[in-house]
């Protein structure tokens, strides 16, 4: 094989085939280049914090409206005297009576001195927020990388191997799962391993919560958090899986018939190398996006798998705190999944622009 | 959830049928869609659905009130064909109303999801200027909100109203998506002769929209609103599987399924019916909608078709950013 210089910066035809450079490579303009990626950066920001404000108030407004905490108090036993329960919504700023928007005031007040406020039981959100977060992250590492590798993997080999047995086979599996809702998957999973366990007389498969809190010592609680770890993984992983390797067996498709190949191949690299050196890292950009915002907007979609196996993170709290009637928690969820729209946005457009001067316009 | 492929490859071959003309076109697409088994074989199974789910409560006695004192949660047999539940209601009837529901929001939700899309993103392209940039915004706005919170938190304001109501609502915040891509076709659209032709004989813009804007584009459309279907369903079962949807005494499979969970293991029946036919109907919403896609945009798969549109795509649709819809 004769020798070639393998890297993407000695292959100016490849479009966007700098993926592993550092953003921004120097150019013979570059400081004027910068300038002008900041400033439309800068601008794309400003917009997006304002649709974070406004997306994330709409949301408090509304939970305002329709949430009903006062019926948490009324709900115990004994009852407290209407006098007390108008002072414990008034103290949480919860008051159905208080005017919607000084209650509004009131919250971003707050929110500016880095306050969520309180919940209806009295504990502080922020706490809960910085807890939760914590949660999802430990749930949804294993989830993405294993999501993201394994799909890309999957479609790409999938778009090699066209109209093969294994790619219809996988398609036909990518649909079935696709098709599946990821609550009927996880309580099915669920079903499957409560059976093995049963039928193997173990419990190798551990559910509900991160781990046995009773077990202290290092290696066994580690061991422990493997274990609750595998089914909402899976749960997850199959689900991204699917739809990801859907997605890059067609930009992979696009790719695999690209004049830019042919010429990988006419300088004399084999076809594999080929695809591996340039087809499979220029497929993979159009992907990224969705793998943004797949893997940031994870930390409240994972609602049904985190519900179902007990794991009490942001996506189980979603839902909890509207069926709890807890306005301010509610409130501190939307703030954060409209803050994740925004950071997901911008991860996405500022590789976006490090790879494809067409962005900047 | 196979609006991702569809949101990627919908802005493509749609504005290729303007050349083509009435019947003739209608039979080729017909032929092209019977050739894929599969699709052919997901419109069959729908309507077998559809079929089972109105007519299959007739061939049992049980009505869905119906309490069998001596059956409390047994078995699938002659009698109870699905089995019965914990207070001894008829497995069959409930799933087959699920269906019901299910098949019929989903049914309304998709082209109503589409019809939104259709006429927010065609007005803001057809009329640009600081309407474009109000509507895009407010599209903007729309896509950052957390559909599904808000989904949940409005769920106490329609209990005990009609389930329309709710139908509404999830097509209310499923149509930002399929709204950016009108908007970018009408763009292009709205510069052929045949629209300019229009507007110079004095036709007024919502006729224009009408008449020659929006048929140029229903491939797209159509494409659109099948899998607005499968979007709507997956959206419906699963806020009536936290009790946000459907409302008691009303089912929903998303609310049998929630309500089967428990013992899987026991009374799988109660989970495994419900849970068996939501999919079948999702996966054969979903094979017509491939079907359809390669039937009516001929293009949509060719490697070249692609990569030339992405090339001079406009900044602010990139083809990454449709994909928000499916993160959420």
């Amino acid at each position: 094989m004769p020798t070639h210089r393998a890297g993407p910066s000695n292959d100016p035809g490849i479009p966007g085939a700098g993926t592993e450079r550092k953003p921004l490579p120097p150019t013979p303009h570059g400081q004027a280049r910068e300038w002008r990626v900041s400033a439309y950066l800068l601008r794309r920001l400003l917009n997006y914090l304002i649709l974070t404000f406004v997306g994330a108030s709409v949301a408090y407004l509304l939970a305002a409206l329709a949430l009903n905490p006062k019926s948490n108090y009324e709900g115990k036993h004994p009852t407290p005297p209407p006098g007390v329960i108008t002072q414990m919504l008034d103290e949480r700023n919860l008051n159905p009576d208080t005017d919607v928007f000084v209650r509004y005031g009131h919250w971003l007040d707050g929110l500016a001195h880095g306050d969520f406020g309180t919940e209806v039981q009295g504990g502080s959100v922020g706490q809960d927020l910085a807890r939760r977060v914590g949660v999802s992250a430990r749930l949804l590492l294993f989830a993405t990388v294993i999501g993201s590798v394994g799909g890309i993997a999957l479609g790409a080999w999938n778009a090699v191997r066209q109209y093969r047995a294994s790619d219809q086979l996988s398609a036909l599996g990518s649909f079935l799962l696709i098709s599946t809702p990821v609550f009927a998957l996880a309580i099915l999973l669920k079903a499957l391993a409560i059976w093995f366990n049963n039928a193997s007389g173990t419990s190798f498969f551990q559910f509900d919560n991160e781990y046995d809190a009773t077990i202290t010592a290092f290696w066994p609680q580690l061991l422990s958090r493997a274990q609750h770890l595998v089914l909402p993984t899976v749960s997850l992983v199959l689900g991204e899986i699917a739809i990801l390797s859907r997605y890059q067996r067609s930009t992979m498709l696009d790719v695999l018939g690209s004049d830019f190949l042919r010429t990988a191949r006419a300088k004399g690299l084999t076809r594999r190398k080929a695809i591996y050196k340039h087809g499979l890292r220029t497929a993979i950009i159009p992907v990224m996006t969705f793998l943004v915002y797949n893997t940031v907007l994870l930390f409240t979609g994972a609602t049904f798998t985190e519900t179902i196996f007990d794991w009490n993170g942001m996506g189980q709290w979603a839902v909890t705190s509207i069926q709890g009637n807890d306005t301010n928690a509610v409130a501190a969820v939307s703030l954060f999944v409209a803050g994740l729209v925004l950071i997901a946005g911008l991860v996405s457009e500022i590789a976006y622009a490090a790879l494809d001067p067409r962005v900047r316009a | 959830m196979s609006a991702l492929d569809a949101a990627k490859e919908l802005g493509e071959g749609a504005l290729a049928p303007s050349s083509a003309t009435g019947r003739g076109r209608g039979r080729l697409l017909m032929r092209r869609f019977a050739r894929n088994r599969l699709a052919l074989f997901g419109l069959v199974v729908i309507v077998l659905l559809f079929l089972a789910a109105y007519l299959g409560p007739y061939l049992t006695h049980w009505q869905l009130t119906d309490i069998d004192f001596d059956n409390f949660q047994t078995r699938p047999s002659p009698t109870h064909w699905f089995g019965t539940t914990q207070t001894g209601q008829d497995m069959f009837v409930l799933t087959m109303r699920g269906a019901q529901k299910s098949l019929v929001i989903g049914l309304i939700g998709g082209p109503l999801t589409t019809a939104i899309a259709a006429l927010v993103g065609s007005v803001a392209g057809y009329l640009g200027g600081w309407v474009d940039r109000v509507l895009v915004w407010f599209i903007d706005v729309m896509l950052v909100m957390p559909s599904f919170l808000l989904l949940a938190i409005l769920s106490p304001t329609f209990k005990g109203k009609t389930w329309l109501l709710f139908v509404v609502l999830l097509a209310a915040f499923a149509w930002m998506v399929s709204a950016r891509i009108v908007r970018s076709l009408t763009m292009t659209l709205k510069n052929r002769e045949f629209v300019l032709a229009a507007r110079y004989m004095g036709v007024p813009a919502p006729k224009i929209i009408l008449r020659h804007i929006l048929p140029n584009m229903a491939s797209l459309l159509i494409i659109d609103a099948t899998i607005g279907v499968a979007v709507t369903i997956l959206g419906e079962s699963g806020l009536s599987y936290f009790g946000f949807g459907i409302q008691p005494p009303d089912v929903s499979l998303g609310t049998l399924i929630s309500a089967g969970q428990q013992d899987v293991n026991t009374y799988p029946w109660l989970f495994l019916f419900p849970a068996g036919i939501l999919v079948a109907i999702i996966l054969a919403v979903n094979f017509v909608g491939d079907g359809l896609r390669d039937a009516l945009d001929p293009n949509s798969s060719g490697a070249k078709a692609r990569a030339k549109r992405r090339a001079d795509a406009p900044a602010d649709e990139l083809p990454g950013e449709t994909v928000v819809e499916i993160a959420q």
